[in-house]
């Protein structure tokens, strides 16, 4: 009987969906405790954490992302049903929300406008190709529907899938500071606009900071993301008659 | 047990609306659906059972994790990325910025205008 090497451990582990699951898992959970410990600074963003060691950790092995994703595919499942989650922090501020349904119902539809509008504005300003202009339309959307959105008007799917995770880390990390700089200092406010600008990701940092910020986020995400299936591919014909 | 009841409603409402956006051909998200037809049954029934309370809190509190596998696909996109980094970067900082300053405001102002002070701040009252 010849011992197993490293390297046949190696193949082995490099095939099975363990290997991307259990890292994904590690990564966060350190990445976690660094954000507790340095007392929750947005800075220290635990998806930002996380994705920049488990891509350091992908390239320093040479395995792919295809490789990765037959375990990663298993978190990144559960998207789904915490989507459906949202109805319940949602229900349990349905109160405040009749009172509010006019000035919701006006942001979202500045918000969805403004995020389209600017990024394929500001990327055709800074000469970025019409694909790149398409793939960063949908942005704010979360995943599955801005992926929907970008194939729809001739952008790249995989691509904003990536950019819709970036915007997401970004309004979670400017977020707060930026609401503090410009005196907005109500929570549905400021759900309102994490939810509408950074989807999930900044719902999640919205739930850190109080669960009325965050119901309010994950409310606005859930119907932004009606509202942009819908606006955004009208919006672009339009801007396709300007110039 | 608790849980696991909690957890499978939640597939099974995001199984019915994945099915639902199929057949009727509506370009919105099978969860997100789902999302809006469980709101609606608690809507109807008036209170959140115990077992969906479970489960949607242990998902919703680390919502945060269920972004990392995508986030890891940036590498597929490295060249694209590279090739078109200032476009790239500067209009989706820039657009996320404007977006949340612009959005929050227009909340704030447009409550003000239209609620009233009553919804503004911290009222008490919180549920």
């Amino acid at each position: 009987m010849n011992e197993p090497g490293l390297k046949d451990i190696w193949v082995y582990l490099s095939a099975s969906p363990l290997l991307g699951l259990t890292i994904t898992l590690v990564a966060y959970g350190l990445a976690y405790r660094l954000y507790l410990r340095t007392r929750s600074n947005p800075l220290a963003n635990p998806v930002v954490i996380s994705v920049a060691m488990l891509i350091g950790l992908l390239l320093l092995t040479g395995t792919s992302y295809n490789d990765y994703f037959e375990g990663g595919q298993f978190v990144h499942f559960l998207l789904g049903p915490a989507t459906v989650a949202l109805a319940v922090p949602l229900y349990q501020q349905f109160s405040r929300l009749r009172k509010l349904w006019l000035p919701v119902a006006i942001s979202l539809i500045c918000g969805v406008v403004i995020a389209a509008g600017s990024s394929i504005g500001l990327a055709w300003i800074l000469g970025g190709s019409t694909e790149i202009q398409m793939s960063l339309a949908p942005k704010s959307a979360t995943a599955p529907v801005a992926m929907g959105i970008s194939e729809k008007i001739g952008g790249l799917p995989s691509l904003t899938a990536v950019l819709v995770v970036i915007t997401g880390i970004t309004g979670a990390v400017l977020g707060t500071k930026l609401f503090e700089w410009v005196r907005v200092k109500d929570d549905t406010a400021k759900g309102i606009a994490m939810g509408v600008a950074a989807h999930g990701i900044g719902t999640a940092r919205a739930f850190q900071v109080s669960s009325r910020m965050g119901a309010f986020s994950g409310l606005a995400m859930a119907l932004s993301a009606f509202a942009t299936a819908i606006i955004v591919p009208w919006l672009v014909d339009w801007m396709r008659t300007l110039f | 047990m608790q849980f696991l009841n909690g957890i499978t409603l939640l597939l099974v409402y995001q199984l019915v609306g994945e099915i639902t956006v199929r057949l009727a051909g509506v370009p919105i998200p099978g969860p997100v659906l789902g999302m809006v037809m469980l709101f609606m049954t608690l809507w109807i029934r008036g209170k959140t059972p115990e077992s969906v309370e479970q489960a949607s809190s242990a998902l919703l509190s680390h919502l945060s994790l269920l972004f990392v596998p995508a986030g890891v696909g940036m590498m597929a996109h490295f060249d694209r990325i590279a090739e078109e980094w200032v476009p790239i970067t500067l209009a989706l900082l820039l657009s996320t910025v404007i977006t949340l300053v612009a959005t929050a405001l227009i909340m704030q102002v447009t409550t003000r205008w239209l609620v009233g002070p009553l919804a503004n701040g911290e009222e008490a009252g919180d549920e």
